[in-house]
């Protein structure tokens, strides 16, 4: 029995061919995938992104129990709105899910996790909190839209209150704040700015309309995937699972290490992972035709590697990839990709190719 | 539902076929393909002169979403390429029996014509999908 969010109705009118993403009927595309990417570098686009999980941690050990339960340091939010983007490890160091903390206060935390990793994810919250003067309540009732792009704050602006614009007006990128009924982020997943706003149910449908008619362009789970890849943004599942640590997922800078009695969940096991040496996350640009795909292999002088996504690249015009190599893969080398039984020559870079409508290579 | 010309013979394999006469057909992708496959990108089209038998793959149409090969509906030679393809793969997607055509063939053997599907028959093949 498949999941349909509150906005399912405003996909089908908006002409959306509806996919099933690990139980969530979702819009795939309204018809171009890559005219909404177009869209989202070049103006504003909005994605439904209701059926991502929200998770409220609230009790007295709520910022313990959060130091313990993932790798960056929840100590860092010190101010009302931070959030953080963080690993959430197995005890040998395996990513379980990717995450953000949203912060009120040292008793109020708000992570949106992964829906692909939702029941796993809520399990192991709960069976880590047990210990824990702490309530997990998760909040399947909100909507959550995305919306991003060069024109995307000042399109919102002309829809929400001035009071509500007060609030959200110069507010720095990774922050969120409550402004009436809508919680508004300044977070995303497309390497541009923008806004994540969670909501309630019974509003989705008319404030999606709002933002149609202001000018924002509806877009898809595949313009939503190569926005974040070009953002050299990992997507669960792909570039990392729980076989695969933060080091080998370009999440080393979201491991905390200090302060070094922090004992959060996989310390030990990334450690050891740290001191024996692990693979690395890059990424690969291929200027000649064709496209690279996840799961093809990468021919080094290290040693072999593999695709963990790829797509073509609409802002750059040719294909961009993400690989785990080995360590001594050097970046601006040349290796090459077994595509269609040949050996085809990329350039490894660091994983990041667009951002803010602009290439970085 | 997508459009199914009935001036056309179809491949089960999603390839339309026109005949040109002159013993010379084109051949594209129909509608509900290129709506399977998503926006494309690439369009890997053989050379003229190569030659192939009904069945050979003979292209590539890249997508998106996936790499796909394009095989040959009947046998013969390319005479004629989609130029236009290198710079708008898009045509295949918006104008798949016109701009999105993709190559010309001069038939080996006409009768092979007969063993492709009309529209009713190609109709019923994807609905079988």
């Amino acid at each position: 029995m498949s999941n349909r969010t509150v906005l399912f109705d405003k996909h089908v009118e908006a002409g959306a061919k509806m996919v099933d993403f690990h139980g969530w009927e979702m819009p795939i595309n309204y018809g171009s995938q890559i005219e909404e990417h177009h869209a989202v570098r070049q103006d504003a686009g909005m994605f439904d992104v209701s059926h991502m999980t929200i998770v409220d941690i609230k009790g007295a050990d709520a910022k313990v129990f959060l130091q313990k339960l993932v790798t960056n340091d929840v100590a860092k939010l010190q101010v009302a709105g931070k959030a953080l983007y963080t690993g959430m490890l197995n005890e040998e160091g395996g990513v379980i899910d990717d995450l953000i903390i949203y912060h009120f206060d040292e008793t109020f935390y708000r992570m949106v996790v992964n829906s692909a990793t939702r029941v796993k994810d809520l399990e192991w919250i709960n069976k880590q909190a047990a210990t824990f003067n702490v309530t997990v309540t998760e909040q399947p009732d909100y909507a959550m839209i995305a919306v991003q792009g060069p024109n995307s704050k000042e399109k919102v602006a002309t829809i929400i209150s001035a009071e509500q614009q007060a609030l959200v007006e110069g507010m720095k990128p990774f922050f969120g704040v409550q402004a009436g009924d809508l919680f508004i982020a300044t977070t995303g997943y497309t390497g541009e700015t923008g806004y994540e706003i969670i909501l309630p149910p019974e509003q989705a449908a008319d404030f999606w309309q709002q933002l149609i008619d202001a000018g924002v362009q509806p877009a898809g789970l595949g313009a939503r995937d190569t926005l974040r890849l070009e953002a050299g943004m990992n997507l669960y599942g792909l570039d990392m699972d729980e076989s695969v640590s933060p080091l080998a997922a370009n999440m080393a800078w979201t491991i905390s290490w200090e302060p070094a009695e922090r004992n959060f969940i996989g310390r030990d096991a990334l450690v050891k992972l740290k001191e024996q040496g692990s693979d690395k996350l890059v990424g690969l640009v291929m200027e000649q035709k064709g496209v690279l795909r996840s799961g093809l292999k990468v021919i080094t002088d290290a040693g072999e590697g593999v695709i963990t996504s790829g797509t073509f690249s609409p802002t750059l015009g040719f294909s961009v990839a993400m690989a785990r190599v080995p360590k001594g893969a050097e970046l601006g080398s040349t290796v090459q990709v077994e595509m269609r039984k040949k050996l085809v020559d990329v350039k490894v870079v660091k994983a990041g190719f667009v951002r803010n409508g602009k290439s970085v290579l | 539902m997508s459009t199914i010309p009935s001036d056309l013979k179809y491949a089960s394999s999603h390839e339309w076929v026109r005949n040109e006469g002159n013993g010379v057909v084109t051949v594209g992708i129909t509608e509900h393909a290129q709506g399977l496959l998503g926006d494309m990108v690439f369009v890997d089209l053989p050379d003229v002169g190569d030659e192939f038998a009904a069945g050979d793959d003979c292209a590539v149409a890249e997508s998106v979403k996936a790499a796909s090969d394009i095989y040959a509906p009947v046998a013969g030679e390319v005479v004629a390429v989609n130029e236009e393809l290198e710079d708008s793969p898009e045509n295949v997607n918006s104008d798949p029996y016109g701009d999105g055509w993709l190559f010309k063939l001069k038939l080996e053997d006409a009768s092979e014509l007969d063993d492709l599907l009309d529209d009713g028959g190609y109709a019923d093949s994807i609905d079988e999908d």
